[in-house]
Parts: structure tokens; C-alpha cells; sequence
């Protein structure tokens, strides 16, 4: 039963793991969120979550042939003049995923001179890598944590910029790179460096289920996957659809939906309650806890968005206190317990 | 064990080691592969040539990188056409063969991650060699990330062979059955698989998923249907003995606590955390196998954790009694974390950069980039190779990440002379190993009002016997400022790129410290959370003769594993520390 091509486990077939599912939702609603980390221990189906969101996500719009697949309403002209030779076509085009692996040479993250065309005909030309693979779609990582320093250092600067720039082998280049970076990893085998750890929107602990009706119920569905993916797949194929219809919508929603100043006041107090270090957490926060309003049809955020959401956008971002070694998600439920009314 | 004890269990595992061959076949890649442990040996070749017999192995050369897995431009055919030519990766190549690994405990992350992601995305199937000393706590391990994706682990260490045919150089011999009837249809064996991971301690969902593709490949492998329904006896023990037993992390409950009705089962073998619920109503057609004529379907549990039984990881009864399970070995290269280094240290590949400040130029990789371009880049005048800043490339080393024990005594009261004895002995047995593995030891000593650093950090046991002659006892028992600075020594350390472990030997009963508001016990307890937020690791020896709970809130505070000693003696210490440290002392 060798596994041919592999057809993604559907999201929707995913037992338990909420709040992962949950954070990966916000994320392909709000792209500005600025990504999700998962933390967890092995086999707790962290890459199955990931890798299923990418198949889940409508298409996009894209200027036909643009190697950087640019957006046709983009107003920034694109570096090799596509959307002026494309006029008024559109292409249609699946949300890139990109899974970052952890050998990739620093040429093939950022891209390079292509070799081939250099060599055959002498001429100089960009080869784009998988910054330019991964812009509008989602830059998955996985083991984050053991990844080298130097291409860190350069996920974080071009994820901030938006834009990556290549100045090597006598190319001077910049393309956009606006992706969605989703790690994981786990704690046990390396620690995340903080710099990295807060550029994160959103970070999920994942546990690995205790409930023994769950564990069965998970064998028995890969089984049925192992053994007939058409079928499987075809089983849940509604509430597959209905999840993306619901991203969808959201995503229409989104800049519609109204954060009134009670609910920036509330979020500042959350933060500063549970002392979050820093603007990012609670613009994070905000963020976040209006793509949950979106998600859920309501054109206004209310407390209990910001207080469903202020544990993921929040939980990495805590300072250490010496005397108190209470975790960060229970500080977090105690804040809003006190803040939020029920 | 005696010789004798070997040989039982070496018949079972070797007949094991050679169903998983089957096994492997029938499934392809859908179980990952195989990780063996066995050092080389005629044991191991036996078992290759077995492999060999019925797959076809591409083996993964020690030179490999990530890239080598991938395939990419053919430099010197390149160079030598003038024309691009490409080379196929190792993956691609290994196409409808398996990919073996020797020394895979010594596979760097970077490619053991490029390796389990291509098994997530159908890599042909691995076979691993751990060939890691299995006595030898500090062998290096295999990313557990990967050893995880593989469905089948065995041990081969402990199997003796006939040495007769051995000698005569004779094929391998035939697989032995492991159950020569396929026995009874067994009843919902995905329940009963994940119940037996549940009860055998293994956390991971993935080992209960292999091991139903296991039981069902070992059903083709026996050219019997491999529906779920039809799965039978020697499947699930197939399936037991190859995924879930070689990852038990504890013993299931004993078999009287098993109440027959297997409807309650789950009741009895509970998770770690917390009592499950009865299982879902199960969707399988339970009650047509109940009508067939056959014997009917029975409830697998219990042979299944049987079956695992026999094929535990050597070492868990010992770890078990230790109290050294559930620590997961800290792995190396964490970002950020101060283990590459460019200037001393295992080579750890090249890349782009400046020589200088102690980068060093690692000249054939600069040429060999270099190279590719001489076609396109201007002609030099003096014919000599163009060279330029982006070609520079450094190498990268990885430096041993050393430890440095601190023991942190309490010196006061009467009993503190034996205490103290036995503490400067445990420092002096760590020392005298010390010297292979360049960990440092330091002592921390408190009494009277204060503590004191009575040896600084050391690797000399001639100047630890020095300073800790001296050393004396009596008096009250400071223990927050004792915790106080022994933390302070140890970030200093860490500080200095080691890893610092604390051990603090106690009767956890402060009298000294705090102040007005804040009982001494209150301070001590103060300054032991501090442990836990630093994420120092200790370990609490509480040497009391009669331990009281304050010993063990205090360790808890601290994070810290506890062991009680009422007896102290400098062996039992250095046990402990051993066990805490997971092979970095």
C-alpha cells in the first residue's frame, strides 16, 4: 500500500487539537497576524493540521505567469513587468504552501542565479526560491527550532519586510515575499530563540490526546484513509467545504467588522495584566480577536472574541516572573477571568 | 543476565528481526521503515543479507547533505559539457528500493529532517542502523522526530547466532514463524492497538497508527486478506512486538487488575493524565464477526501487551527503577543556543561568509563555487580563477556542549560532617572521570548565616582535594541563600557556554534566612521557584533519615528530580547526577 502522491488528510477529519485548528483558521483569515507556532510533543499531528490547511484554502488571483504570483489589483509594480504584458487577464491559482525544509541551503530559501541560463547561454537571470514560492501562500517549517541560525536571521527579516532582496552573484533584486509563516516544533529537543518566538501571532500548545476514545477514534480514521483516500475524503467533503466557505466569508467580512474603543481599552488592560512585553501582543491581540468576530458573522468585536482568542496571541509573549512560576496560559485565564465578564 | 537468558529471548528476536523484512515488503513505505539497533557485526550482516534477499538497498553515503538527497546541477559533468547536467538525488535514485543508513545515530538534524519529511510525502523505506552502544548513556541518539515516523524498531544487540553456520559462511536462517497459526480473528483491533499504546505508556499517536498498518501488512505478507475485520491473532502480535513494545515507556498494569469484561478495558489501563471514557460506540461490524463460524473474534488486549512484552527497549526495567524515564534526552542545535561555533569544534558543514575574526575559509568550497561561473565572468588577465566576495565560503564547527556539576551542601547541624564527606566524595569520583569528558565540578557550601563557593568551578582534582579539605560544618541552615548562589554559579556557567546542572544535597528543613515577613522555609521556597524560571536543571537530594514533605515541596519548586537518600554515600550521589545530566557529565 505504497502512498502514491499524497492526497491531504482533510482538516475537518482532524479529532480534536481546537485550538490549533482554531489558530490555523484565524491565520488564513488575517495574514497580517503574522503566523502561527506550534508547539508539541511528536505524533500529535501538527504537520497533518498544517498541511491540511493549505488544501482547504480558496484560490487566488494571480496575473498569469508572473513567477512571483502577484496579484492583479496590486498596485507595486511587479519586478519583471508581467502584470503590464498579462493587460486584463487573470489567472486562477492554488494558495502556495511551501514546506521549508531544515537542510535548505540558503540559495534555495532566497533564490539564486539560475544556473542552467547562465551556463547556456550566458545570460544572467533570477531564479526565484521559496521566499518567492511561498508569497501570498503559507511558509511552513517544521522542527523550527533546529533551524540554522543564519537563515532565521533572514526569515524574520524578510517576514517583517515583506520583501526580500537578493544582492549576490552580481544580481540586485527584490521581489515581494508576504507569506504566512507557520513552525513547529518541539520544546524538548531545542528552545526557540525570543526574537523569533515573538514575531509569531499566534503560538498553540499542542498536547497529545489523553482521551482514549479520541486516540481510537484517530487510528480508525487513518486507517480508513490509508486504505481508501478517495473515499475518505469524498466523506467529509461537506464540512470541508463548509470551513472554506466560512473562511471565505470571513474573509469579506474582515475589514468591515468594528473594534470600538471599549474593546482597544480591554485589550490593553488584558495585556498589561498579564504583562506582555510590547505593542506587537496587543495589536496582535486586536487582530486576532477580529478575525474571530469575522469568522463568527458579527460585525462587531465583543469581550468574549478578545478573550477567546488572548491565549494564543498572547501565551509566548509573557515575561518571566521569578516568583511566580505559574504557567503562561493559566495567567492568561486568570486575567481574563477577572477582566472579561462572563 | 546469564547466557542462558540471552538466548531465550535471542531465538524470538532474531525470527522478529526477519518477519519485519516481511513486513516491510508487504507495506512498502506506508510504515516509514525500519530503525534497527545493532552494532556491526555478523548479526547485522546476517540480517542485511536477509534484507538484500528480498529488496533491493540503496545505501546512503556518509557524505550526504540535504542537497545530495535532492539531486541538483552535475558540477563537473557541467563543467566539463558546458552544458547544465543534472543529477538525481538520492530519494529519486532509491525509487522502489530501500534507503539504508549506517551510523544513523551520528545523522545530523538538518538530514534526518529532510528524511522525515520525505517520508511524510511517500520516500522509499528507510532502514536505519543505530549502531549506539546501548550501555553507553552519552551514545548519540537518533532525532527522535525521525525515529518516530519509522513504524518498525528492533533490537538486535542481545541476538546470538549459531556460530556454526556462522563459520561456514551459510545464508542467514529461514525465518522462524512467530505464530505458526494466524490464530483467532481478532476484535476491533485499531481499539485495541491504541488501548495497548495507552497502557504501555507511549504518548505519540502515530504508534498505534503504524502498528494497524504493520498488523495489516504482516496480513499480506501472509497472503491473507488484510481487511480490518479479517486481521487475526499473529497480526496484532506482529504488530505489538515490531511498533508498540520497543517504545513502552512503562510496564502495563499488572494482569490481575484486568477484569475480563472487555467492554470496561479501557477502565483499566488507564492514560497517564486522567480516566477515559468508555470508547465510542465502535462503527466496525462487531456483531457479524460474532455470527461467522468461525471461533469467535476475542478480545486481542491482553496478548497484545503480551506480544509487546517481548520485545521491551533493553535498559527500561533499569530506567524504570532509576527513575530516569520521561526525560527526553536533550538533542542538540537549537537555534540560538551557543553550540555552533566558527572557530573550534566538530566540523559542521560550510557556509557563505567572510573569513576573519576567527572564521576560517574553507578553501575547496569557495572554488568549488567559484567554479561554475569562470564561463560567465570576465577573463582574467593573469588567467588565474575569478574569485569573488559572494564565492568566500567559512566553516562551521560544532562545539561539545560541556557540563559543570554544582553541588550545593548543606554544611549546618550535626549530621553535617558524613554529609559533607560524601558530597566532597561524589566530587572527587566526578572529577576523576572528568577529565575525558572536560565537565567541571563546583561545591557550594551552607551554614551558620551564610553560604559560601568553597571550590570554584574546577576540572583538577588534585586543587578540589585542596580546597575542600578544609571545609567545615555545624551551625544553621541557610537554604534560600545557599539556592542563591549555587544559581548564580550556574548561570554564570551557562553564561559561559555550558550547561550547568545543580545537585543540592539537604535535609530541606531551612532555619536561617528570610526576614520579618517571610519564614526562612518561606525564602528558601522563594528562591527554588527562581530554578524553575531560570530553567536550570537540578536535581534534590534529600538526605534526611525520616524525609518530610518540605524536602519534597522544595524540589518541586524547584523543578528538580528528588531523590532521597537517607543514607548518603558519594556512589548513590553520582548515580543520581549521572542519570539527571542524560549522558552530559
Amino acid at each position: 500500500m505504497a502512498i502514491a502522491a499524497r492526497t491531504p488528510f482533510p482538516f475537518t477529519a482532524i479529532v480534536g487539537q481546537a485550538e490549533m485548528k482554531q489558530a490555523l483558521l484565524l491565520a488564513a483569515v488575517e495574514p497580517r497576524l503574522g503566523g502561527v507556532m506550534v508547539f508539541g510533543d511528536r505524533g500529535t499531528g501538527k504537520s497533518t493540521a498544517v498541511r491540511a490547511l493549505a488544501g482547504l484554502l480558496p484560490p487566488m488571483k494571480v496575473v498569469p505567469g508572473c513567477r512571483y504570483k502577484c496579484a492583479p489589483d496590486d498596485r507595486s509594480p511587479c519586478i519583471e513587468g508581467c502584470r503590464e504584458r498579462a493587460g486584463k487577464h487573470v489567472e486562477e491559482s492554488a494558495v502556495p504552501f511551501v514546506d521549508l525544509p531544515l537542510g535548505a541551503t540558503e540559495d534555495r530559501v532566497v533564490g539564486s542565479l539560475d544556473l542552467e541560463r547562465a551556463l547556456a547561454t550566458g545570460e544572467k537571470r533570477f531564479e526565484p526560491g521559496l521566499l518567492a514560492k511561498a508569497n501570498r501562500g503559507f511558509l511552513y517549517i517544521d522542527e523550527i527550532n533546529l533551524l540554522e541560525d543564519h537563515l532565521v536571521d533572514l526569515l524574520l527579516d524578510v517576514a517583517v519586510s515583506g520583501t526580500n532582496v537578493v544582492e549576490r552573484e552580481g544580481l540586485s533584486i527584490r521581489h515581494p515575499a508576504r507569506f504566512i509563516l507557520v513552525g513547529s516544533g518541539n520544546p524538548e529537543e531545542g528552545e526557540l530563540r525570543p526574537q523569533l518566538l515573538d514575531r509569531f501571532g499566534l503560538s498553540v500548545d499542542v498536547r497529545t490526546p489523553t482521551d482514549i476514545g479520541d486516540r481510537i477514534e484517530i487510528v480508525k480514521r487513518c486507517d480508513r484513509f490509508d486504505r481508501d483516500p478517495v473515499g475518505f475524503v469524498a466523506e467529509f467533503e461537506d464540512s470541508e467545504q463548509h470551513t472554506l466557505e466560512a473562511i471565505a466569508k470571513a474573509r469579506k467580512l474582515l475589514p468591515k467588522v468594528q473594534v470600538e474603543d471599549e474593546m482597544l481599552g480591554l485589550g490593553a488592560q488584558l495585556c498589561s495584566a498579564v504583562g506582555a512585553d510590547g505593542l506587537r501582543g496587543e495589536l496582535t491581540l486586536l487582530r486576532a480577536a477580529r478575525a474571530q468576530a469575522a469568522l463568527a458573522g458579527k460585525k462587531h468585536v465583543k469581550p468574549h472574541h478578545l478573550a477567546e482568542v488572548a491565549t494564543m496571541a498572547l501565551r509566548h509573549r509573557l515575561r518571566r516572573n521569578v516568583l511566580d512560576d505559574t504557567g503562561s496560559t493559566a495567567r492568561i485565564t486568570r486575567a481574563i477571568a477577572e477582566l472579561v465578564p462572563a | 543476565m546469564t547466557p542462558e537468558g540471552e538466548s531465550d529471548t535471542s531465538g524470538e528476536r532474531w525470527a522478529l528481526a526477519l518477519a519485519a523484512i516481511d513486513v516491510l515488503v508487504a507495506a512498502g513505505n506506508a510504515v516509514g521503515g525500519i530503525l534497527l539497533r545493532a552494532r556491526p557485526g555478523p548479526v547485522r550482516d546476517a540480517w542485511s543479507d536477509a534484507l538484500n534477499l528480498v529488496v533491493p538497498t540503496r545505501r546512503l553515503p556518509a557524505s550526504a547533505d540535504a542537497e545530495a538527497m535532492d539531486g541538483g546541477l552535475d558540477l563537473t559533468a557541467t563543467l566539463a559539457s558546458g552544458k547544465p547536467v543534472h543529477r538525481a538525488g538520492i530519494l529519486a535514485d532509491a525509487q522502489g528500493k530501500a534507503l539504508v543508513v549506517p551510523m544513523a545515530e551520528r545523522l545530523n538534524p538538518a538530514l534526518a529532517a529532510r528524511l522525515a519529511t520525505a517520508i511524510d510525502y511517500g520516500a522509499p523505506p528507510l532502514v536505519l542502523f543505530d549502531e549506539g552502544d546501548p550501555e553507553d548513556a552519552e551514545r548519540e541518539r537518533i532525532p527522535q522526530g525521525l525515529a518516530d515516523r519509522l513504524a518498525i524498531h528492533i533490537d538486535l544487540n542481545s541476538v546470538r547466532l549459531d556460530m556454526a553456520a556462522l563459520i561456514a559462511g551459510e545464508a542467514p536462517p529461514p525465518p522462524l514463524e512467530m505464530l505458526a497459526e494466524p490464530g483467532a480473528i481478532a476484535k476491533d483491533p485499531e481499539a485495541a492497538l491504541a488501548v495497548a499504546a495507552a497502557a504501555l505508556g507511549i504518548a505519540s499517536v502515530r504508534a498505534p497508527i503504524m502498528a494497524v498498518r504493520v498488523a495489516r501488512a504482516h496480513a499480506r505478507a501472509d497472503d491473507r486478506p488484510d481487511d480490518i475485520e479479517q486481521l487475526r491473532e499473529a497480526d496484532m502480535a506482529a504488530a505489538a512486538a515490531l511498533v508498540l513494545g520497543p517504545r513502552a515507556t512503562r510496564l502495563p498494569p499488572p494482569p490481575e487488575e484486568e477484569p475480563p469484561p472487555p467492554e470496561e478495558q479501557p477502565d483499566d489501563q488507564p492514560p497517564p493524565e486522567e480516566p477515559p471514557p468508555p470508547p465510542p460506540p465502535s462503527d466496525d461490524n462487531q456483531g457479524d464477526d460474532q455470527e461467522q463460524p468461525e471461533p469467535p473474534p476475542f478480545d486481542p488486549t491482553d496478548m497484545i501487551l503480551d506480544a509487546a512484552q517481548t520485545a521491551l527497549p533493553p535498559g527500561l526495567l533499569d530506567a524504570l527503577a532509576a527513575g530516569t524515564m520521561g526525560k527526553a534526552p536533550k538533542a542538540s542545535g537549537s537555534s540560538g543556543a551557543k553550540q555552533k561555533s566558527i572557530t573550534s569544534g566538530r566540523p559542521a558543514g560550510v557556509r557563505p561568509g567572510m573569513p576573519g575574526r576567527g572564521a576560517r575559509l574553507a578553501l575547496i568550497e569557495t572554488i568549488k563555487t567559484a567554479a561554475p561561473w569562470q564561463k560567465i565572468r570576465p577573463v582574467r588577465e593573469d588567467g588565474r580563477l575569478a574569485i569573488r566576495t559572494d564565492d568566500l565560503r567559512i566553516r562551521r564547527f560544532t562545539a561539545q556542549t560541556q557540563s559543570t556539576t554544582i553541588f550545593a551542601v548543606d554544611a549546618s547541624g550535626s549530621a553535617a560532617f558524613a554529609r559533607l564527606a560524601e558530597a566532597k566524595g561524589a566530587v572527587e569520583l566526578l572529577l576523576a572521570e572528568a577529565y575525558v569528558k572536560r565537565a567541571e565540578v563546583a561545591l557550594v557550601a551552607f551554614r551558620g548565616m551564610e553560604a559560601a563557593l568553597a571550590l570554584p568551578p574546577t576540572r583538577s582534582l588534585p586543587r578540589a582535594k585542596k580546597e575542600l579539605a578544609g571545609l567545615a560544618g555545624g551551625g544553621g541552615t541557610p537554604i534560600a541563600a545557599g539556592l542563591d548562589l549555587a544559581r548564580k554559579v550556574a548561570e554564570a556557567e551557562k553564561g559561559r557556554g555550558r550547561t550547568p546542572l545543580v545537585v543540592v544535597l539537604t535535609d530541606g528543613r531551612a532555619n536561617v534566612g528570610g526576614n520579618a515577613g517571610q519564614s526562612p522555609q518561606d525564602a528558601a521556597l522563594a528562591s527554588a521557584r527562581a530554578y524553575r524560571a531560570s530553567g536550570i536543571a537540578c536535581v534534590f537530594i534529600d538526605c534526611s533519615p525520616r524525609p518530610r514533605p518540605q524536602g519534597t515541596e522544595l524540589a518541586n519548586a524547584m523543578g528538580a528530580r528528588l531523590v532521597t537518600l537517607p543514607r548518603v554515600d558519594a556512589k548513590s550521589v553520582v548515580a543520581a547526577v549521572k542519570a539527571a545530566s542524560g549522558g552530559v557529565t
